[in-house]
């Protein structure tokens, strides 16, 4: 009988580049910059380390295939490394490759590393993904900010909600993050934006504007992982190991049957009740200390409450407004900016999302430290709501 | 007399239209004198649609209340086929899922293929679909960029419930030039027009139908109705003139289509089946190359013709856009910044796309046995209840209701007509995808809009000049 991941595993080493328009950095500099961090947080030699796990979405921008630029950047000769490749979740993929490692006991040491350089492309976005050749005969050809839209669309017809209330209540979802961006100096943007510049901004895809947009930026971050009774022969005192690392995958319900009503994201809730169970939370409103989500769109954060049972279905919208989610609020949000303000190096973001829990947990997140969090949940969303990935780590104190 | 003939007709005509004075004006600093011509509007294709796509809808028109399963041949007329070497039949017998037992032929060349070819596919005698489809493109500031547009016609052909019989014909040849367009080239060259009126139709045109009354024995007052396009204004009731007749002189169509090229002679004809009695006998004239005269007898099977769009439904169901750049944009007459995001490959795999073609040319989906659910795309196994896909029951979803469940205004992707709508498409029976939605005003599009089915092209591959085309979803305009 599996009895999942719970506290098999800790982190005993994290690290994160500056995130931002990196004009002059490479991939392999980005990756030196959160390795180096790593390395003298874990406190072991480079030679330890048993196996890695390179996260990276878009090889044609930068990276490039395989997991042959991270041996190679990092200088770990000779040892097993993977890339791997899961949409937006692929970072969470990374840790989750590398947790899996040492708890199944083939390894004591294991890297996980993820890097993006997303300011190659020459312009302000994505490249088109590529969805394969069947797909591409047929699948329109939409953003990845018109796949979020249609969440919005859902979202309001469900709840009879105005686009106007809509719209506020995501534009706070905004305004939050560049508030909580302020004080995280590794983050892309780090100025606060006012309310009326994020309802006025120029519109992207229907509802959704400039600011409801998560950035675009370079970047990379990475964690070493080992198991608690190595970590604390190691003299760590403070442990931050894994209590849950869940994932769910479409397999085209929502995309071709009539159930899905376009106001929620299953996978997220599929990912977040297998977490939540393997973490052995019964009460996340209750025990969560706070969340990193996957807020490319500021309607995806928003509905991500809904779908972590963090609000009830139909109650983001006033949860939002009343600041549940803020700085101050019940179960901060994005503390450190989240995407919106670090911007979404693809491979990087799972990472970095985990290093913030990590440096939260373990006080030394300066002036946006909460006060004794205990418990913290990463969460990614690959692909877009109705067909995609959804990837979601639980770290605690143990 | 043969029994056979056309059993019932269909149409179409881009729902896109410009103002012609919205074209002379912006020309009117080098050419002030076109705006003498600037009345109505002209059609214009979107960037998705070529002679191809609008013969499908007009071959799905006329199929209205008929089977192409019975069909033998498809013809299928144009001027502006997007291949030199790919049959543009074949692409249209896909899309209207046409039995694999069907002949296809392409019609073109000329002007006068359309009535050629209609005369072909009456002649040949068999169960057929014909189809006319042409979308000429003219020079910026040239008197044909106001005259042209853009349409396509479509006639079933068989023996039963005939509603016009070709009781006459005859043909001339005559390699007048009055204008020519050589291979590979984009626009076409004309000469005077004064002197293709003149020494071209009022000469060529006459030769022809004194040869087809004398066929069926009869003088020019037993004709109803004269049916002959001409890009030069006057020129039929000129020809009219000529050969005494004193009849109707049928619409040019001028206002909200414009001249369609090779199918402009069979959608007229199609126009006047509207609204013709039984007993009535047509003239249809194609000039090109010489002329082409038929004359048709109107029975009275016309009464019971099943409801149908028909050319005045495609006339009436117009989008008005108010940018000529745009039109310029869309067959690219003017060459526009796209941005690095239109830079994408757009090659296509041949071999996915004929792996593929059974589901994605005649929007086939699969129907599980096993639980009921619709599903589109067809994949190994039931989306609902993963029973194997060799079981599924095949349904096209091409004329199946449906409506908008979600959708947005996409202005971050690169479609060449932004913004990019698209959302899922519900449909009544239950499939649901993702689609784009097009021909969509400035009023934008909502949650419950009816939809039909639209065959467009889905990729442009600029680089190897190959379109690749798959169905789109468009809102029913309000009746």
């Amino acid at each position: 009988m599996a009895t999942g991941i719970k506290d098999k595993v800790a982190i005993i080493g994290m690290g994160c580049s500056r995130f931002g328009e990196r004009w002059d950095a490479g991939s392999a500099e980005l990756m030196a910059e959160a390795f180096e961090e790593a390395l003298a947080d874990a406190g072991i030699e480079r030679k330890q380390i048993e196996a890695g796990w390179l996260g990276s979405a878009i090889d044609s921008i930068n990276v490039g295939n395989s997991a042959i630029p991270a041996s190679t950047a990092l200088r770990l000769d000779g040892i097993p490394f993977s890339r791997m490749e899961n949409m937006c979740a692929t970072g969470t993929e990374a840790l989750r490759g590398a947790t899996y490692a040492v708890a199944s006991g083939a390894v004591d040491f294991a890297l996980a590393i993820g890097a993006e350089k997303l300011k190659d492309t020459g312009y302000g976005g994505l490249p088109a993904p590529f969805k394969g050749n069947f797909n591409d005969m047929w699948m329109p050809m939409g953003s990845a900010p018109a796949g979020f839209a249609q969440l919005a669309d859902g979202y309001r017809a469900r709840y009879g909600i105005s686009r106007e209330d809509l719209k506020r209540a995501i534009s706070h979802v905004s305004w939050k993050s560049h508030q909580n961006g302020v004080h995280s100096p590794k983050a892309h943007f780090r100025k606060a934006v006012p309310m009326e510049t994020i309802l006025n901004a120029p519109m992207i895809s229907d509802p959704l504007g400039l600011f409801d947009c998560s950035g675009v930026s370079d970047g990379s971050a990475c964690a070493i992982v080992t198991t608690p009774e190595i970590a604390r022969a190691l003299g760590k005192k403070d442990l931050v190991t894994i209590k849950a690392l869940q994932l769910s995958v479409s397999s085209g319900r929502e995309t071709t049957m009539n159930e899905w009503d376009g106001s929620y994201v299953q996978n997220t809730r599929n990912a977040a009740k297998r977490a939540y169970q393997e973490a052995d939370i019964t009460n996340p409103r209750e025990q969560l200390s706070l969340t990193e989500v996957h807020d490319c769109f500021s309607i995806t954060e928003l509905v991500t409450m809904e779908d972590l049972f963090l609000s009830e279905d139909g109650r983001a919208v006033h949860d939002v407004l009343d600041g549940v989610y803020d700085a101050t609020g019940k179960i901060p949000c994005q503390i450190d900016g989240g995407l919106k303000c670090f911007g979404h190096p693809i491979g990087a973001s799972g990472l970095r999302m985990a290093y913030e829990v990590y440096s939260q947990l373990l006080g030394r997140a300066g002036p946006r430290q909460l006060k004794s969090p205990s418990i913290g949940l990463t969460h990614n969303l690959g692909g877009v709501p109705y067909q995609g990935v959804a990837a979601i780590s639980i770290l605690g104190l143990s | 007399m043969s029994s056979f003939g056309i059993t019932g007709y269909g149409a179409y005509v881009p729902r896109l239209r410009i103002e012609r004075s919205l074209i002379a004006d912006a020309h009117k600093w080098m050419a002030p004198g076109l705006k003498g011509q600037a009345k109505g509007s002209r059609a214009f294709p979107s960037w998705d649609e070529d002679a191809l796509t609008m013969a499908v809808e007009a071959g799905r028109d006329a199929l209205t209340g008929s089977d192409i399963n019975g069909m033998k041949a498809l013809f299928l007329a144009s001027t502006t086929f997007p291949y030199a070497d790919l049959q543009g039949s074949a692409i249209v017998a896909g899309a209207l899922c046409a039995p694999a037992g069907l002949r296809s032929i392409d019609n073109g060349n000329s002007q006068r293929a359309g009535t050629s070819a209609l005369i072909q596919a009456l002649k040949a005698g068999e169960p057929a679909l014909f189809i006319a489809s042409d979308a000429p493109i003219a020079k910026p500031a040239s008197a044909q960029e106001l005259s042209y547009g853009a349409g396509a016609v479509a006639f079933t052909l068989g023996s039963e419930a005939v509603i016009a019989k070709l009781i006459g014909n005859a043909s001339v040849t005559d390699t007048f030039v009055d204008h020519f367009r050589a291979s590979g080239t984009k626009y076409d060259y004309f000469w005077e027009e004064r002197w293709i009126r003149d020494d071209g139709y009022a000469k060529i045109a006459p030769a022809a139908i004194k040869i087809a009354l004398a066929d069926v024995g009869i003088g020019i007052e037993a004709i109803s109705h004269f049916v002959m396009p001409s890009l030069l204004r006057g020129a039929a009731e000129a020809v009219a003139k000529s050969i005494k007749f004193t009849g109707s002189v049928a619409s040019g169509l001028d206002n909200g289509v414009g001249y369609a090229g090779t199918a402009h002679a069979p959608l007229m004809l199609a126009n006047i089946l509207e609204t013709a009695k039984a007993g009535e006998k047509i003239l249809l004239v194609g000039f090109g190359q010489g002329a082409d005269a038929l004359i048709f007898e109107v029975t009275s099977a016309i009464t019971a013709l099943p409801k149908r769009r028909g050319v005045s439904g495609a006339v009436a169901d117009a989008l008005e856009t108010d940018s000529y750049l745009r039109m310029l944009s869309f067959y690219d007459g003017i060459e526009l910044e796209w941005g690095m995001r239109a830079e994408k490959p757009a090659k296509t795999q041949l071999t996915e796309q004929y792996r593929s073609s059974n589901q994605i040319e005649g929007f086939v989906a699969g129907q599980c046995v096993a639980c009921g659910t619709v599903q589109f795309p067809q994949l190994q196994y039931c989306v609902n209840c993963q029973a194997p896909r060799s079981q599924f029951k095949q349904v096209t979803l091409a004329d199946k209701p449906a409506q908008v469940l979600t959708t947005t205004a996409d202005w971050l992707s690169y479609p060449p007509a932004p913004p990019l709508y698209v959302g899922f498409v519900q449909f009544d029976n239950g499939a649901r995808l993702l689609m784009e939605m097009v021909d969509i005003g400035p009023e934008g599009i909502k949650r419950g809009q009816r939809l039909r089915m639209v065959f467009r092209i889905k990729e442009r591959d600029r680089t190897r000049c190959y379109n690749r085309y798959f169905w789109k979803s468009t809102p029913i305009a309000a009746a």
